[in-house]
Formats: C-alpha cells, sequence, structure tokens
C-alpha cells in the first residue's frame, strides 16, 4: 500500500457518526410529488450549508434500505429540513414522503467535507441546480439570507435553476423572495414545459445559458453544481471550457433522476 | 440507460467513509497512484455497486478506493490512491 | 456492528418474495428487471478490434476475432440468474458459445486448460472460477440477451454466463480465461467477496462455508 497518512490530533476529531432517531416536527407538500420535512434530531451537531443526512428504514424482517439527502435547512435553524421528491419506482421515497409530525426517522450526519459553503468563503456565488440538486444550494442561499447585511453585501449570489415544469420547483415563493434582494439573481428554465406568458428559458442548460448567467471567469466566482449527473457533469465541462479555475468548481452528482 | 449516466461521485459514500475512517473524508486530497491526478475525494467518480464502494480517478478510470461491508467485516483497499489528510481538510468546523 | 435498529413502521422492501420459491435461492428476490450494475465506465470496444483469448498454464493461447467466433457452434441457453445484492431473474434468454466448446476448438489449437482460471475484461475486471465450474454444460461466452445483440451496459460485446454462480462471476465485457495452476481472487473476491459464489449454499463473503 502507498499511502501516506498524517496523524490527526484528537483535538480536531470530529464527533462519531452514530444513528439518531429524529422526530418528524412537521411534513408539508413542496410540489405535488415532493415534500419538506423538518425534523427535530437529537443531539444534532450543526451542519454546514450542502451537508446531507444519510437516512435508514429498517423493516421488521430486518431489510434495510438507505439513501442520503441534503439538508435544506441553513446552519442557523435548530432543526433540519429534508426535502423529498416521491420517486414512481422508489423504495425509500415513497415512505418519507408519508410520514407525518410525530414519526421518528432514523438518520445520521451531518455527512460532506468538500461540496459545502459558508458566507465567509466569499463569492461571487454561482449556483446551478437540476431538479431536487436544488436542495443543498438551497442551505446556501438560506445560510446568505441570514448573513449581516455587510457579509452579503460582499456575496453576489446567482442560481440557475433547471425544473421540468413550473409544478416541479421547489421553494418557488422562497426564491421570490430571495430575489428581490439587490445582489441575489434566480434564474429558471424550464426543459419539458414553461408556465403561459413565460418568456425566460425553455430548455436544457447549455453553453450560452451557462455563459449569460455566470459572471466572466476574471470575476473568479465560485461554483456549486447539484442534481442529475447528466446535468452536473455537461455544466461543469462548460464552465471549464468557459474558462473558469476546475478548482473553484465544486460538484455533486445524485445520479440519473437527480 | 448508460452507465455513466448512473454514476455519482465520493460525496455520496461520505457516511460510510466516516464509518472507516472516523474522519470527514470527502475533502482530502487524493493522488491517483496510477497516473498522478490530484484531486479531492469527493471528485472522485462512484459506480454506485451495492456489492461494495469503488472510486475511480476521473482522469485515467483506475479505481483508487475500494470498500466492502458485510455485518461482519470491512475490507478497504485504498491501494490506488495516496491521501493527505491535515487538520483543516478532516475538520467540519472550518470554513474551507 | 448494528445496534438495536429503529423499525420503521410499515416500511417494507419494494417488491416482495414472489415467484416459484424453488427456483429462487434463500435470501434472494425475483425480478422481472434488468438492474444495470457496474463498477467502472462501459468499455467501447469495436468488434474490428475484439478477440477472446483461452491461454493455459503454459502459456499457450488460442484467440478468436469476432468474426472467427461467429462462426463458432452456439447455443441459446434459457437460465435463472442469481445477483449477489438479492435479485433473481428468471428464465433469461441467452444466446452464445459454450465454454466446452471454447476449450475444445481451443485444444486443436493446441492450448489445454488448468485447474483454475481467471476470466478477464475489458475495463479491468477479474473474476475467478474453476475449471469445473466453467465446464460440463454451466458456462458460455455470450453475445445475444432477449433476441437481441448483448448491448454494452449489460457486458456487450461479450459477457461471461455462468448462471450457477452468483452473476458478479458471469463477467461483462469478457475478452478471455486465463487458466492457472492455483485460484487467484478476482476484482470483487480480492475485496471480501467469496472465491465460488454458489448462491444455493448462499456463499457471499469469504469466509461463508
Amino acid at each position: 500500500m502507498s499511502s501516506v497518512i498524517k496523524a490527526i490530533p484528537d483535538a480536531v476529531a470530529p464527533p462519531r457518526l452514530e444513528w439518531r432517531v429524529a422526530s418528524v416536527v412537521d411534513a408539508r407538500d413542496e410540489t405535488p410529488r415532493a415534500k419538506t420535512l423538518v425534523l427535530d434530531v437529537p443531539q444534532w451537531p450543526g451542519h454546514r450549508a450542502g451537508q446531507h443526512v444519510d437516512v435508514r428504514l429498517v423493516a421488521e424482517d430486518g431489510y434495510q434500505g438507505q439513501r442520503s439527502y441534503s439538508i435544506a435547512s441553513p446552519p442557523e435553524d435548530e432543526t433540519v429540513t429534508l426535502t423529498v421528491e416521491r420517486l414512481a419506482d422508489g423504495e425509500v421515497s415513497p415512505y418519507l414522503v408519508e410520514l407525518r409530525p410525530g414519526d421518528g426517522l432514523e438518520l445520521r450526519g451531518p455527512i460532506g467535507g468538500h461540496f459545502v459553503w459558508n458566507v465567509a468563503v466569499g463569492g461571487p456565488l454561482l449556483l446551478v441546480g437540476g431538479g431536487s440538486g436544488v436542495v443543498p444550494l438551497m442551505a446556501m442561499l438560506r445560510h446568505y439570507a441570514r448573513a449581516d447585511a455587510a457579509a452579503r453585501a460582499a456575496v453576489p449570489v446567482r442560481l440557475l435553476y433547471s425544473a421540468r415544469t413550473a409544478d416541479d420547483v421547489f421553494y418557488r415563493a422562497e426564491l421570490a423572495q430571495l430575489a428581490d434582494q439587490p445582489l441575489v439573481d434566480v434564474v429558471f428554465t424550464f426543459t419539458r414545459g414553461a408556465p403561459p406568458a413565460w418568456t425566460g428559458y425553455r430548455r436544457r442548460i447549455d453553453r450560452a445559458m451557462v455563459e449569460a448567467v455566470s459572471w466572466s471567469p476574471a470575476a473568479a466566482p465560485r461554483a456549486y453544481v447539484c442534481g442529475p449527473t447528466s446535468l452536473v457533469e455537461s455544466v461543469a465541462t462548460l464552465l471549464v471550457d468557459l474558462g473558469h479555475a476546475a478548482s473553484l468548481v465544486r460538484t455533486e452528482r445524485f445520479g440519473p433522476t437527480g | 440507460m448508460q452507465i455513466e449516466e448512473l454514476r455519482l461521485d465520493g460525496n455520496a459514500v461520505g457516511g460510510i467513509l466516516r464509518e472507516v475512517f472516523t474522519h470527514e473524508m470527502t475533502n482530502v486530497l487524493a493522488t491517483c497512484v496510477g497516473c498522478g491526478s490530484k484531486g479531492r475525494i469527493a471528485e472522485l467518480l462512484q459506480y454506485a455497486h451495492p456489492m461494495g464502494v469503488v472510486l475511480r480517478c476521473p482522469t485515467c478510470d483506475r479505481a483508487e478506493v475500494r470498500i466492502v461491508r458485510t455485518s461482519t467485516f470491512y475490507c478497504v483497499d485504498i491501494a490506488g490512491v495516496q491521501l493527505l489528510m491535515t487538520p483543516e481538510s478532516v475538520s467540519p468546523a472550518t470554513g474551507e | 456492528m448494528a445496534d438495536q435498529p429503529f423499525i420503521a413502521r410499515g416500511f417494507r422492501r419494494r417488491s416482495p418474495a414472489t415467484g416459484d420459491a424453488p427456483r429462487v435461492p434463500p435470501g434472494q428476490y425475483e425480478t422481472k428487471d434488468f438492474p444495470v450494475l457496474s463498477a467502472g465506465p462501459t468499455p467501447r470496444t469495436p468488434l474490428s478490434t475484439w478477440d477472446f483469448t483461452i491461454r493455459d498454464t503454459d502459456g499457450r493461447a488460442a484467440r478468436w476475432s469476432w468474426d472467427e467466433f461467429q462462426k463458432l457452434p452456439r447455443d441459446n441457453p434459457t437460465v435463472d440468474i442469481h445477483c449477489v445484492t438479492k435479485w433473481s431473474k428468471l428464465g433469461t434468454r441467452w444466446e452464445g458459445v459454450s465454454v466446452d466448446t471454447l476449450l475444445a476448438a481451443a485444444a486443436a489449437q493446441g492450448a489445454g486448460t488448468g485447474p483454475f482460471a481467471l476470466a478477464f475484461c475489458d475495463g479491468g475486471y477479474t473474476t475467478n472460477l474453476s475449471l469445473a465450474d466453467v465446464t460440463g454444460g454451466k458456462a458460455w461466452v455470450a453475445f445475444g440477451y432477449d433476441g437481441a445483440a448483448l448491448p454494452p451496459e449489460h457486458g456487450g460485446p461479450a459477457r461471461l454466463l455462468v448462471p450457477h454462480l452468483y452473476f458478479w462471476k458471469s463477467a461483462k465485457w469478457v475478452r478471455g480465461l486465463q487458466f492457472l495452476l492455483s485460484d487467484q481472487p478476482g476484482f470483487w473476491e480480492q475485496h471480501g467477496h467469496h472465491d465460488r459464489g454458489d448462491p444455493w449454499r448462499e456463499q457471499r463473503y469469504q469466509g461463508d462455508p
């Protein structure tokens, strides 16, 4: 084995990753297919925007299903919020969208050390999300919104959000409010059907769209791209082709459905 | 459905990596022993296979990390990668 | 390693155990899907450069190009397949050349066998098998599935088909069999999976009897 591992002082060892049983505090419709679950997690150590939790369901016969879900809430919240889209052939998501306040849910976290952002890291901040890929980006946006005015003034933020139709958009009203802030822009593109009188983008994210929405490479924006694997890889490649440094582009692939 | 559309990345296995290494590993710097390219574990490609975790170099496809976990053992192979683990890269509390 | 688990009330696996019980090994569940599983990117070997090699323990080799391979006598086995990840698919239909046919043709070219084989594949995947497990009508090099050419995501141009063992032994994108004097663990076997993989004995992991 050719690995060299440096010694890690005990003082910086993070808490052990334990499975904990959270309780559902609120469960509300986000879209016709998606639910937002607000969870009270005992001894939750806090998290960073962009991190996720692993959720585990154990059936009475011992069968287990485990999936990862990005945390939608900002670090400033005491509860942990997830947004789960019901997949047609899913095994875990159909169960999660039926949870009610008072139900228990086993999870562990927070997990993740690379696809994370906080306002001290700075910007400009480019967030590109497809489908449920918007969830970790929303945690970043919500964290931004809770920062003080001076911190916010230093970081312009743009979200490019690709959704099938307007009915599939998570956090619609909240995004409209956030977009009212002077330094925040939210750009939608609809890939299957746009609302009536829509004058915005109606196609998959492509080079022209990324170029129009992003800052120039000279501004050195930090980019976070999340969603279906094909969208993430194509957008990350486009950003690098447009001249952005690969080290400033962070990606999180959600697999085929995103 | 193309296999490449199904692939994930090292972010997705942050949980099992925490089990094995007891530290957050996704922002650890990994050097591929095959081609020498460097990147974060989060950037390695995972072809999500239920038989085990396989993380591959995005440049040369070499399998850098392999983990099989059963109810009685973990089998961990990191022979394809050289890891640089620093306090900054393993503490979740810092900015980067 | 497991604590007392929290039971998720009402949660159950998506497809309950159904189907023809005697044909489904213990711990398995029947599926009508054909899940695509891969530990790496899909190799894209053009047929013009594809070949299949049998190499014996003395290094003597027999090799067939795609066109030569297509001229060999072929079978159309219908078999049940069992993945170690617990799904079983019954009555799958294949087209290919049996390994018995290949070994006979290889012998005619002066290449023999050995007690063990390591299947090697485009993309670097390997898996180990005993001679007994690939002979006697138990194994094929398959290039057709369900009446059509085997698609790349399922191992095309050709994969090994060894249905009496867990399906990880049916190596995708196979390019040959290297015979050996001793058993040499392949990709998954090096990392905790069983050297033989008999689903009827649930030989999933090293240490399983």
